[in-house]
């Protein structure tokens, strides 16, 4: 079998989607047929005997002191079986070990709308509700701010540690002469962007069980995905032995990076249940699940891109004010990302950044796929598409120009191994035929480019340490059935599948005979969870470390049985087989007997961990991965003229994934990116109003997209080849998203001629810059809609068409 | 999960039961049929009955008949069945646009016509949950006293949010209610009050029953809404139209209501579009310039009204310009 790893050229799957290996043929995702039929147990389908149901009381004040709480009143209600509030749980916790200032309820200061100050435990549902009315709490409400800019101008209201200020991180950090660049530069794209903040929007809310035995062994079930972190981090505000905590993650209903790190709800669920001797569970509501919130942080974000005549950029000014909201969360992480994951794959010489997160009253922001990088690469693509346009070179042929290339180190210090991002350029112009129609389509119909780089997962732990970040343990079984144990959380997107394509092609394997147990600490071995798309590369790695162990017990026991050399023993599907004498095989049942009894009980581990990379500064590790992906994307879009929507037509993705060793996951994950973003782009927006409500906590107010405004995909692989992979491959799982926003932003420029340089582009804003162009453009009749006949004529708003046509139709 | 309060359910099989339950259980009961939008506002605490009566036994409300004079719809026809029926497509276009329109299949599969008539009115201060209206203050629809979309308003703007509503006053259709006193038939374009709170001049224990559709030759109806998603979401306008064609083609006769707007759909005067000789762009310009200036949008269903407000434009020459341009039989 040929090692494909060193091939230099990369090609877009379909010509040889499997490299020359045997892997299996397409499947379908596993776990789908079980996700569709309705049939997998998610947490809240779980019920344990004598189970009791918690809700959480929150602060209806967008930053209050608690004077007092009394339960008496809850407590007096039937069915209620405890009340605990911050002082039963004063430890404070945090993801990230620098900045921890949670309490798992707000122990004398609640900080937004929604934060927790106390939880309840019933026999159900609704007398948990019905007591949550009855607990009184004594609130002194205190000054806030919802605003950036003025949790800047008014440092008294204290959110930061310090209490003096409220700012959460401050990063700045320097690349070239800066100053010098942007001076000699032929042309200067300055501008302002904001980005509004969005929501992960799981389908399945966030839910938790506590059960705390009479052994004193606490088990939480929770839908999480970062096990081992929550392991830690019951342990430290519970003051429990690690050893008598016990997570279970069951399968998780969609989470997005919305579901990686603690939440109130599953300390409540554990405190309770320790309380009460019974087992608790904690689901939340939707308007809950915006309060949690994690999401994607607003920003403003200020960018001065200089290049010249020929299109050569030559440096990038960014100053970045990100809003935080109440708590820290990853807040450090992002604040850096801002900045640091900006310079891959096309940049100049020279950079500088600025970030500063502040806090503010509001529900606490966070990790969504593509975290702290998706709002800087918006900026940063419509400049260079800005730029594109004032010097008169092709986007797609600026981007070629200024891109960085493979094998090389970017100017900040992030170490570049495999790089597919000219091929991925290539397949977008090729596809979207780019070169017969950008320019040339009808006033109103556009198309736009954007490019992106992501990790492969975090160089470093968030923890510092020195052992693995990823490990499996293989179970060999004499029937021929391999079971992985490992600890890396199944959450949809497809790792459990992953590592059973991976095992059982290097052991020869049929695809059904390998099984996988994740998502327990007691039964697998730590991983550090699912984010910074860290699965496929670690994990994906320590599985494959594992089963090529296996694999040279089984080649060995068969050359033994053959009587041959090691070296002529070759696995195919299902048999091992002298490499000349292909008549000449063991099936791998029976080589897996011959090496049980030749070496023992069968079973091997395998474990990852990243080379020591990054830049030499403060800072430089961060952003550090072991391989970055990349990605293009064009967009075509249709604004309607007379109600300003921007519908998305078409988004042509390519990626670089390194080796799509699951073609249907991988393009999955693209699709699933690029109509997340494409959701950013024209209809998501997370708003808190200035007294620090939410705007609309439910799915009719928050809208996500319907499967009628899912614009067409078409997912384009590029393979790579990244030479520390696994078998070649790198992350799928949030890169794709990222140039969504950017190449819908540009297809709208090249449609009507207009920048909108905030999000989401909705049908008001865009009308809006309609008119302003049309006025600027000398339009008398600028004012005005388009003539009343023409919008007679387009036979129905392109919103209300499919349903009501279709319907009509029927 | 947001539990549902508790309450006594009742499920009568005969209209004569329903109308005597609804009379003998009083102010704490309430009429449910698909239970779409009264399901989600007693989770929310808009309203809290002790008693449902449901009409989902009652079959003798689910009927869809042509007469020679009529269309005549049950009030228990499921909003997708209505949509669906070639009859309502071919006399009522707009009705079947409009219940087309109405949520997404599921809400259409279990919603029905009477359901969606006598849908609560809706603003973005009151279809919120008990916290968040606590941590805003309540207003005055519900266990508060302050409106927060027209300062110091003394009034409830909470808008009629039905599709259903606009294309049955434009087809001229008159509903039929069941009450303890008997059967009283009210025109659809009079059914709606400027309320914000009830908007109905149904009394709470009437019935309604069905709507009759009157037939004629020439007509023709188209429904437009405005949304943000092709499907799920309640109109932030929409406009139902009609056009009377003579026996000569000629248009005699023209109805165009808006909604979406404040309690009452509101019916476009627009007197002077309609000349003899008058082409179909003038009269859709024409209707399209009264209703931009008789609707101006609150900010009861969202913050973008100056978007709303040229929007109805839209809506209306859209709306217009199908049932003005389509052929008469």
């Amino acid at each position: 079998m040929s090692d494909s790893g060193g091939e230099a050229a990369s090609r877009t799957a379909g010509e040889d989607a499997t490299g020359g290996r045997a892997l299996p043929p397409p499947i379908e995702r596993h776990g789908d047929v079980l996700r569709r039929l309705g049939v997998v147990r998610y947490t809240d389908d779980i019920k344990l005997p004598g189970m009791l149901h918690a809700k959480i009381l929150r602060c209806p004040h967008p930053h209050a002191r608690i004077r007092s709480i009394d339960p008496s009143r809850a407590l007096a209600l039937e069915g209620v079986y405890a009340v605990v509030t911050g002082k039963d749980m004063p430890r404070r916790f945090g993801i990230i070990p620098w900045t921890p200032d949670e309490y798992p309820l707000a122990l004398e200061i609640a900080r937004f709308v929604g934060d927790g100050v106390a939880a309840v435990a019933a026999v159900d549902e609704l007398t948990a509700t019905l007591a949550l009315k009855l607990i009184a709490v004594d609130y002194e409400v205190l000054p806030h701010v919802t605003d950036p800019f003025e949790a800047l101008r008014r440092p008294e209201i204290g959110l930061g540690k310090s209490g003096r200020d409220n700012i959460s991180k401050h990063v700045a950090l320097d690349f070239g002469d800066v100053e010098g660049a942007l001076a000699k530069s032929d042309v200067v794209s300055e501008g302002h962007y904001y980005f509004e903040g969005s929501a992960h929007v799981p389908i399945e809310m966030h839910c938790a069980i506590g059960d705390y035995d009479r052994e004193g062994l606490l088990t939480v079930y929770s839908a999480t995905q970062v096990p081992h972190y929550l392991h830690r981090e019951l342990s430290r505000v519970l003051e429990i032995s690690p050893a008598r905590i016990r997570v279970i993650q069951p399968p998780v209903g969609g989470a997005f990076g919305g579901k990686s790190e603690p939440f109130d709800l599953e300390f409540c669920v554990a405190k309770l249940s320790q309380v009460t001797g019974r087992p608790v569970k904690l689901l939340y509501t939707r308007e809950e699940e915006f309060y949690a919130h994690r999401g994607r942080h607003p920003m403003h974000l200020h960018f001065k891109v200089g290049c010249m005549k020929d299109g050569t950029l030559t440096a990038v000014d960014a100053k970045t004010l990100i809003d935080g909201g109440a708590y820290s969360s990853f807040g450090l992480v992002t604040t850096y990302y801002s900045g640091q994951l900006l310079t891959l794959p096309v940049f100049p010489p020279a950079y500088r950044f600025d970030s500063t997160r502040v806090f503010t009253n509001k529900p606490p922001c966070g990790p969504k796929r593509g975290h702290g990088s998706v709002q800087p690469r918006f900026a940063f693509e419509v400049a260079l598409d800005k730029l594109a346009v004032e010097v008169g070179v092709d986007p797609i042929e600026l981007r070629r120009k200024n891109a960085i290339g493979g094998n090389t180190t970017s100017l900040n210090g992030l170490r570049v191994t495999s790089n597919g991002f000219l091929e991925c350029l290539d397949a977008v112009e090729r596809a979207s035929t780019w070169r017969e129609r950008r320019g040339k389509l009808p006033f109103g119909r556009g198309l736009g480019v954007a490019g992106s780089s992501y990790i492969s997962g975090t160089n470093y732990a968030i923890y510092p340490n020195e052992m693995p970040q990823s490990a499996v343990q293989l179970k060999v079984d004499r029937s021929g059935r391999v079971t992985i144990f490992s600890g890396q959380s199944e959450i949809g997107q497809g790792c459990d599948q992953l590592l059973r394509v991976i095992v059982a092609d290097e052991l020869g394997l049929d695809y059904s005979a390998v099984r996988v147990v994740s998502g327990d600490t007691d039964l697998t071995p730590v991983d550090l969870g699912a984010y910074s798309s860290r699965g496929a590369f670690m994990n994906g790695n320590a599985a494959l470390m594992a089963a090529r162990e296996v694999k040279q017990k089984l080649r060995e026991a068969v050359a033994g049985k053959l009587g041959c050399e090691l070296r002529d023993v070759v696995v195919t599907r299902g048999a091992l087989c002298h490499r000349d004498e292909p008549g000449r095989c063991v099936d791998v049942t029976t080589a897996i007997q011959l090496a049980e009894a030749r070496f023992g009980t069968l079973g091997a581990v395998g474990h990852y961990n990243t080379p020591k990379v990054g830049g030499d500064y403060r800072g430089g590790t961060i952003g550090a991965s072991p391989a970055y992906s990349f990605t293009a994307h064009v967009a075509e879009v249709d604004v309607d003229l007379a109600t300003g929507e921007a519908r998305i037509v078409k988004i042509w993705v390519a990626h670089d994934c390194g080796k799509a060793i699951c073609p249907v996951i991988v393009r999955g994950q693209m699709e699933g990116s690029a109509y997340m973003g494409a959701a950013e782009a024209v209809l998501e927006e997370h708003v808190i109003r200035p007294d620090g409500l939410h705007v609309g906590p439910s799915l009719l107010d928050y809208r996500i997209p319907t499967s009628l405004d899912v614009p067409d995909l078409e997912a384009l692989i590029v393979e790579s080849h990244d030479p520390e992979g696994p078998l070649g491959a790198k992350e799928t799982g949030e890169g794709p998203l990222h140039p969504s926003i950017p190449a819908i932003a540009n297809a709208i420029y090249d449609a009507v001629g207009i920048r909108l340089d905030r999000l989401p582009f909705t049908p008001a804003r865009v009308l809006q810059a309609l008119r302003e162009k049309r006025r600027r453009e000398g339009d008398d009749n600028g004012a005005a809609l388009a003539n009343t006949a023409a919008l007679a004529n387009t036979a129905a708003l392109a919103n209300t068409g499919p349903v009501a046509k279709t319907a009509a139709a029927e | 999960m947001l539990p549902l309060p508790v309450f006594q359910h009742h499920s009568p099989t005969t209209l004569a039961d329903a109308v005597a339950l609804m009379a003998e259980l009083g102010d704490g009961a309430r009429l449910i049929a698909g239970g779409t939008d009264l399901l989600p506002n007693m989770k929310h605490g808009l309203v809290e009955p002790e008693h449902l009566v449901s009409l989902a036994g009652v079959r003798e409300l689910r009927t869809i008949v042509l007469t020679d004079e009529h269309l005549e719809l049950g009030a228990m026809a499921r909003l997708a069945d209505i949509a669906a029926h070639p009859e309502v497509v071919r006399h009522a276009a707009a009705l079947a646009e409009a219940t087309a329109a109405v949520g997404g299949p599921h809400h259409r599969r279990m919603g029905t016509l009477g359901g969606n008539v006598c849908l609560d009115t809706r603003c973005v201060y009151f279809n919120q949950t008990y916290f968040w209206r606590q941590a805003l203050g309540f207003c005055l629809k519900k266990d508060g006293t302050a409106c927060h979309v027209v300062a110091s308003g003394k009034n409830c703007v909470a808008a009629a949010s039905n599709d259903s509503g606009p294309a049955l006053m434009v087809l001229d259709a008159e509903l039929e209610l069941a009450g303890v006193g008997g059967v009283r038939r009210v025109l659809a374009s009079e059914f709606y009050t400027p309320d914000g709170i009830t908007n109905t001049v149904r009394r709470a224990d009437e019935i309604v029953t069905k709507a009759r559709i009157p037939l004629k030759s020439g007509r023709k109806s188209a429904f437009e809404k405005l949304r943000r998603r092709g499907a799920i979401d309640y109109p932030l306008l929409n406009a139902a139209a009609r056009v009377d064609r003579d026996r000569a083609g000629v248009i005699a006769n023209v109805e165009v209501v808006v909604s979406a707007l404040a309690a009452r759909p509101k019916r476009i005067k627009a007197q002077g579009a309609l000349a003899r000789e008058v082409s179909i762009e003038a009269l859709v310009e024409g209707y399209a310039n009264a209703a931009f200036k008789q609707c101006r949008p609150l900010t009861n269903l969202d913050n973008d009204t100056e978007w709303r407000r040229d929007m109805v434009k839209v809506v209306v020459a859209r709306a217009l310009g199908r049932a003005a341009a389509a052929d008469p039989e």
